[in-house]
């Protein structure tokens, strides 16, 4: 194609082809409010996280990637999964960046987006819970793990512990339940699993 | 041990949460005795529901914002909400903040209800009502002295570190301040803000079995007798995740303050403990 002749280009309307897309940073600190961009790699919050060597990736190479707009990986990284939101890192970022907080909003997105979930034994497990939460308004124990265990196979694994629980009663045959459960199951109307 | 009739007794609201309610039912047993021996009223919310907990946070931001916010709404104006787990006050307290900030989604969960959302409402820890209004207190109804008693303060990770809550209180120190005042010695140098698992210990125990277990090893480095946690699922992490020989008994804040102060029944509370502390309480008592 030739290229338009100086009189052509003054009656060309200005078409906007590409817009970059809003930056990944903005999209989690809008829900997190952690200022991601802050973040030089100082590398504290790894060093301090105590679930670590569980991850795939630490949680300044979680930040990184974010940095990098790489939404697919951080998505679908186990990390999201396996940080428990102890806060560690937040404590001691210094520059203030809620790691935490940002763990929240990327479990929420990545719940939302409906992507492969990087650990799925502990997606498995909040959902037990909330099904319990929405039965009983209040969480059984003794429910969520038989059915996390019937989910996941994994009967053979804890049974020590679970035997132990039992014997000491420590877990409860039976739920203790809110008695107006329909204002509960009414808070589960906006939840994304009523719309699969 | 009942306190002498009609001496400021102080109303509180009282949310137990899903830990206190069952599993850990002695931690909430015990602190009842300890707040009726201090003259705190706490009066159970009616028909609260659990406070959220990570997974509706983790699956749904408006679920656990809403779960949260009718526990607000059935507390009564005029008296501070008290929580003794500090993830259900985390909890509930990020929901006051969110509701304050955000009055339409507000409005819409009150008419749900059919009762207003109370968004002004204190809600504290126990150690926080202690420390406010039972110091002097405790010196004074003390029954049993906790003299030789060495523990390790396990605060766990959530009751004072959440920047989102960093204008609230902050509690390091105040554990080992009121348990000091009941003559116990506080050990210093072992892993007392190390996060203690949450609930990996039910998905994945096997990432949380070795960092149990360096939180155990650094108590019994630093010579302690015992760790004191400040949260009931803490102390059952620590009790069920530990896979070493060396043991230490793991108890409940309440349940040493209600020992203090008196308490008969704490073999019914120590009996449900999975290491048992019963030697420890012994040598306490052959100590006195
Ligand atoms: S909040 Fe998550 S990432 Fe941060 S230290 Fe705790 S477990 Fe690790
Ligand atoms: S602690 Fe803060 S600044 Fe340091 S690597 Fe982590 S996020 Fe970045």
């Amino acid at each position: 194609m030739s290229a338009p002749s100086p009189q052509q280009a003054a009656t060309l309307e200005v078409i906007e082809t590409a817009r970059p897309p809003r930056p990944l940073i903005e999209e989690v600190k809008e829900r997190s409010g952690a200022e991601i961009s802050r973040c030089y790699q100082c590398r504290a919050c790894g060093n301090g996280c105590p679930f670590v060597t569980a991850m795939d990736y630490t949680p300044n190479q979680v930040v990184r990637l974010l940095q990098f707009g790489m939404r697919e990986e951080v998505l679908k990284c186990k990390t999201i999964w396996v940080c428990v939101g102890c806060h560690t890192c937040s404590s001691q970022c210094p520059m203030g960046i809620d790691i935490a907080a940002m763990m929240d909003a990327l479990r929420l997105m990545a719940v939302e987006e409906g992507v492969a979930i990087g650990k799925p034994n502990i997606i498995d497990f909040h959902e037990e819970v909330l099904k319990s939460l929405e039965k009983n308004g209040r969480a059984h124990k003794l429910s969520i793990m038989l059915g996390y265990k019937r989910q996941t196979g994994g009967w053979f694994k804890d049974v020590d512990v679970g035997l132990k629980m039992l014997a000491k009663r420590k877990l409860e045959l039976f739920p203790s339940r809110v008695k107006a459960v329909g204002e509960i199951t009414d808070l589960f109307k906006c939840y994304w699993r009523e719309s699969k | 041990m009942s306190r002498a009739q009609g001496i400021d007794r102080m109303d509180f609201s009282y949310f137990p949460g899903c830990s206190l309610a069952t599993t850990c039912t002695e931690s909430n047993q015990s602190l009842m005795q300890a707040a009726k021996a201090l003259g705190f009223n706490l009066i159970e919310l009616p028909d609260w529901n659990c406070c959220g907990s990570s997974s509706a946070q983790t699956m749904c931001k408006n679920l656990s914002l809403g779960m949260a916010a009718r526990n607000l709404s059935l507390a009564p104006a005029g008296r501070p909400l008290v929580a003794m787990c500090p993830r259900c006050l985390h909890y509930l307290r990020s929901a006051r903040e969110c509701l304050k900030a955000d009055p339409e989604r507000r409005r819409e969960l009150e008419e749900s209800f059919g009762r207003p959302i109370n968004v002004d409402i204190e809600i504290i820890h126990f150690l926080e009502v202690l420390v406010r209004y039972g110091l002097d207190r405790l010196s004074a109804d003390a029954k049993r002295s906790l003299k030789g008693l060495k523990f390790v303060p396990y605060y766990g990770c959530t009751l004072f570190r959440p920047p989102r809550l960093e204008k609230d209180r902050y509690f390091q120190g105040e554990m080992e301040n009121v348990l000091k005042a009941l003559g116990a010695e506080s050990v210093p140098n072992a892993l007392s803000y190390r996060c203690c698992g949450s609930f990996l210990s039910a998905t994945d125990p096997e990432i949380v079995a070795p960092l149990v277990n360096e939180i155990i090893d650094s108590a019994a480095a630093a010579k302690a007798d015992c760790l004191i946690t400040a949260c009931a699922m803490c102390q059952l992490n620590l009790e069920i995740r530990n896979t070493r020989k060396t043991r230490l008994p793991i108890f409940h804040f309440s349940e040493i303050l209600a020992l203090a102060l008196g308490a008969e029944d704490y073999e019914k509370w120590f009996v449900r403990h999975i290491v048992d502390p019963r030697p420890v309480i012994r040598k306490l008592a052959k100590a006195a």
